[in-house]
């Protein structure tokens, strides 16, 4: 462990850059924890004496066309946001992981049908599927979750299904079988732990992209329903009013956006390079 | 030639198959009775009946999945409860927006991208090498429709340069005679050159929004491609019998760091498909996207099932489309596969 | 050999920027070559071999710079020329052919159409007639069927057909010097003698000089006039051949050639060579093979490293060369 540690502490030396991804992705969680009580106003409170007021000491991110603080809101949106995308990636993991797993240690008929049916979801333009998945299920919250899980469902699977492929000709799972236990437990004790890494680093990765699938169904109306604090939506909102001229309503949800997907995206190269053996010293 | 062809196919209808039974399953997982939303909330209990048993809802799944693929062959996609028009017609009237702005999008992310990757791969550490890098990684951070955003802010709100984000044309403007409903082409055949340049300059921030999503992976792509290509064994030897730089950066270097690109484009377009639907919800862009999410809203599903169906039906196709390409540009892939 | 040389080098020095610090690949290397005739450049792999070549031609990899030295090949110095000086050289005068020839050549590109880029680039043959010298270059080096192996792809051709692709290549604008970086290395014995022979006869028909570099002794015993032997970036010792088999000066050129197997030796009588190729990252001493050598002497680190003409045309470099 302290191996780990000491390597963690090398490849962040190395590179700073992951560091200060690291840091801004605990800042996001302790937001996501704690927004509502750190906001000055209530997201849900509107005021239309102060509706769209540019930035100002009393509202830091202006208020939008009803009266209400956007930076109250756009703290409160981080719980949603990761909320939704955290759900979404944990849930594919699980999902696609499994099925990965299975298909790559059975084989056989089993290894077809998660084949077959990771080639359908990928024959479709991803953010589509996601669409037709929401409209088919009902435009609720949890189908966005569901709807981007399946969309990244095939990554996982594949790559499962490939560490499991390459695990199952090495040595210590024959060892394991000749002791006597069951295929699944081979499976499960042995081989699937060791898998998990390099998905780890696959999810970090997914998430920056999961969060862009949620935040562009709610763009486009689904899932979230106003006055919800989302910062999908909230561009949304912002976008009609871009035109003329009021920039701070669409700004701040969108660069919120862009710092948790930029963070995510750099915490995810970051953990490969720590996975990867040939950076080792 | 004509062999991959029919191969490459033959690996595409497996593709087309598992679409239509999604997009069949999608179909019958509407909330609540189809029939009754597709008879419409006015509808007597009679009425609904009619309709239930003119879908075919009261059959087994089997058989309802029969008429569904027949319809499917037929062309029909059922009808939309917002225009009164058969979906098809609808889609197929709205097909070209959606394509010429993806086209647009998609060279100029190339005409862009395949540059800026082998400059930087030919000057690897100087200043356009971190630039092409920092811009790619902020490019796939962004979420499209907040560049979209941004874009008309800045360049119609600030500036002046871009109209207004309603369309394809100015209201003022009437559109020239169809001929493939891609205006820039249909301008140009009429001799129109002031509805030209208006369907132009409205084209133009909608196709930068789509080309700045797909330049990320394009450039990086180039430029990894390209540096191993010029450091291989057979640059070494283009350049040992003394062939013109330019050949041997083109002929020779490019033209072999081109194919993981040419690969590479599945995904892209899977990406562009899906983003059109957000770019043509923040221009107002008159496409298939911008009806799906119009009925989307007013709850008429035929048309949001109706678009799944024909875009993943024409990404399938792309992709086939790809393989090929790859397969004329790399004669390893079409004589030994 | 008589006459002026075709390629006279001196002095040619080389380093490369590394990571881990600056590498003296090559130290005063000089070699000379005669229209018509054959030398062959030896050493174990790092010795510089490649580099050299690599250097005469323009093409060293963008980390490398030279230091040093001039290469005066038909009265232009190659290492001072600019960039279209050399490009008008290369591949016309001056060509090169490397090991691993399937990766050598374009795998995208029909062979036919790799040699026409060079016609098309250092001749003025017109393009209608450019095919026909294609097909008549492949016939020239033994490639069976040439009008349809024209049209192939290098993933198409056995290794030994891709090395004869590439030696028309290189000779198709009839260049005075052809320089052939381990020619034969990866291909099978009966394939070797026969591309070997190849050169040997085109050579021999256009009075083309050659360097043959390789590690193989034996090789360059049968088919070489003169011999240059290189060690750690330094040239050891330079001779016409048979005076190098029968008497070397250098201690390791005498090493090398009691290494070599040779018909009649026993595996017992072949002796190794002991230590290893010195870490051009250190600072050296003046002789590089110091460390390996068993006559070494407190002398040896004085500087310069001297070359000592022992006979005509037979230069040594070493202060206390063999008897």
């Amino acid at each position: 462990m302290s191996r780990v540690v000491r390597h963690a502490r090398h490849v962040v030396g190395e590179n700073p850059v992951t560091g200060v991804a690291g840091g801004v992705f605990l800042a996001l969680l302790v937001l996501a924890a704690v927004g509502p009580r750190v906001a000055p106003y209530d997201p849900l409170l509107t005021n239309t004496r102060h509706k769209l007021e540019a930035p100002s000491p009393a509202h830091w991110f202006g208020t939008d066309q009803v009266g209400r603080d956007l930076l109250s809101r756009v703290l409160v949106a981080t719980r949603l946001d990761l909320g939704i995308a955290l759900s979404a990636v944990a849930l594919s993991f699980a999902a696609g992981a499994l099925a990965g797993a299975c298909a790559g240690f059975y084989g056989g008929w089993v290894d077809r049908i998660v084949t077959r049916v990771m080639d359908t979801i990928m024959a479709f333009p991803l953010f589509v599927l996601a669409m037709g998945i929401v409209a088919a299920l009902g435009n609720t919250l949890a189908n966005i979750v569901v709807a981007t899980a399946v969309i990244n469902l095939p990554f996982y699977a594949r790559m499962a299904r490939a560490e499991v492929n390459v695990r199952r000709e090495a040595g210590f799972v024959d060892a394991a079988r000749l002791t006597g236990n069951a295929p699944a437990r081979v499976l499960a004790v042995h081989v699937f732990p060791n898998c998990l890494p390099p998905m780890m680093v696959q999810a970090s990765l997914n998430l920056g992209w999961a969060i862009l699938n949620a935040a562009g169904l709610s763009f486009i109306g689904l899932g979230v329903r106003p006055p919800t604090p989302e910062w999908g939506i909230m561009v949304a909102e912002g976008a009609a009013f871009i035109v003329s001229g009021e920039w701070w309503i669409a700004l701040f949800p969108g660069l919120a956006l862009m710092l948790a997907v930029f963070c995510f995206n750099l915490l995810g190269d970051g953990l490969r390079d720590l996975m990867d053996p040939r950076r080792r010293t | 030639m004509l062999r991959l062809i029919g191969r490459r196919l033959a690996l595409a209808v497996p593709g087309i198959v598992g679409v239509v039974v999604v997009s069949f399953l999608l179909n019958r997982a509407l909330p609540g009775d189809p029939a009754a939303f597709f008879a419409g909330p006015a509808a007597t209990r009679e009425a609904v009946e009619e309709i239930r048993v003119k879908l075919g809802l009261d059959r087994s799944l089997p058989e309802q999945f029969a008429l569904y693929v027949r319809d499917l062959l037929r062309g029909d996609l059922g009808t939309s409860l917002t225009t009164g028009q058969p979906v098809s017609r609808d889609l197929l009237a709205r097909l070209p927006a959606s394509l010429e702005l993806t086209l647009a999008g998609l060279l100029l992310a190339v005409g862009v991208a395949v540059p800026l990757g082998v400059l930087a791969a030919t000057r690897p550490g100087a200043w356009l090498d971190h630039l092409t890098r920092v811009v790619t990684t902020a490019g796939v951070s962004l979420p499209v429709f907040f560049t979209g955003l941004l874009l008309v802010y800045v360049f119609y709100y600030l500036l002046g340069w871009a109209p207004a984000p309603l369309g394809r044309l100015d209201a003022v403007s009437a559109p020239p005679p169809t001929v493939t409903g891609f205006l820039l082409v249909d301008a140009a055949l009429a001799g129109d050159p002031e509805t030209f340049r208006a369907a132009l300059a409205h084209l133009v921030l909608p196709a930068v929004t789509l080309g700045l999503f797909a330049m990320a992976p394009i450039a990086r792509m180039t430029r990894a491609a390209m540096l191993g290509v010029l450091g291989s064994d057979f640059v070494r030897t283009a350049r040992a019998s003394g062939l013109a730089p330019r050949t041997v950066l083109v002929t020779y270097a490019l033209r072999n760091a081109l194919l993981p690109v040419v690969t590479l484009l599945g995904m892209i377009f899977s990406f562009l498909l899906g983003a059109n639907v957000l770019v043509e919800k923040v221009f107002a862009w008159p496409g298939v996207g911008s009806y799906a999410l119009e009925a989307l809203i007013a709850s008429d599903y035929a048309p949001v099932q109706g678009f799944v169906l024909v875009m993943a039906s024409l990404y399938v196709l792309l992709n086939l489309f790809i393989d090929v390409v790859y397969g004329l540009v790399d004669p390893r892939v079409r004589i030994e596969g | 050999m008589t006459g002026p040389p075709l390629l006279e080098v001196e002095d040619l020095s080389v380093e490369f920027r590394t990571r881990d610090g600056v590498v003296r690949a090559l130290e005063h290397v000089g070699l000379a070559v005669h229209r018509g005739e054959t030398v062959g450049l030896v050493g174990e792999s790092g010795s510089g071999k490649s580099v050299t070549a690599l250097a005469l031609l323009g093409i060293l990899a963008p980390a490398a710079r030279i230091t040093a030295g001039r290469a005066v090949f038909g009265g232009l110095d190659l290492l001072a020329a600019r960039d279209e000086q050399r490009l008008a050289y290369r591949g016309r005068e001056l060509s090169m052919i490397f090991q691993s020839p399937r990766t050598a050549l374009n795998p995208i590109r029909p062979v036919g159409r790799q040699i026409a880029d060079v016609l098309l680039r250092h001749t003025t043959l017109p393009r209608r007639k450019v095919w026909a010298r294609v097909v008549e270059l492949l016939a020239q080096v033994q490639i069976p069927d040439p009008e349809r192996r024209a049209h192939a792809y290098p993933f198409e051709l056995s290794g030994g057909m891709c090395q004869r692709v590439m030696i028309a290549l290189a000779v198709a604008c009839a260049p005075s010097l052809l320089i052939a970086d381990e020619p034969t290395t990866g291909l099978d014995v009966t394939t070797q003698a026969a591309i070997l022979d190849l050169l040997g006869d085109l050579a021999a028909r256009s009075r083309m000089a050659t360097i043959l570099i390789t590690h193989d002794l034996g090789v360059v015993a049968e088919r070489c006039d003169r011999i240059v032997v290189m060690h750690g970036g330094h040239v050891v010792e330079t001779a016409p051949t048979a005076a190098l088999f029968a008497a070397p000066r250098h201690p390791y050129t005498a090493r090398l050639v009691a290494s070599t197997p040779r018909p009649g030796a026993k595996l017992a009588d072949l002796l190794p060579i002991p230590g290893a190729v010195p870490d051009l990252r250190r600072a050296l001493p003046p002789c590089r093979y110091r460390a390996r050598c068993d006559r070494a002497r407190p002398a040896c680190d004085e500087a310069p490293l001297p070359r000592v003409p022992v006979a005509p045309g037979h230069l040594v470099a070493c202060r206390f060369p063999l008897a």
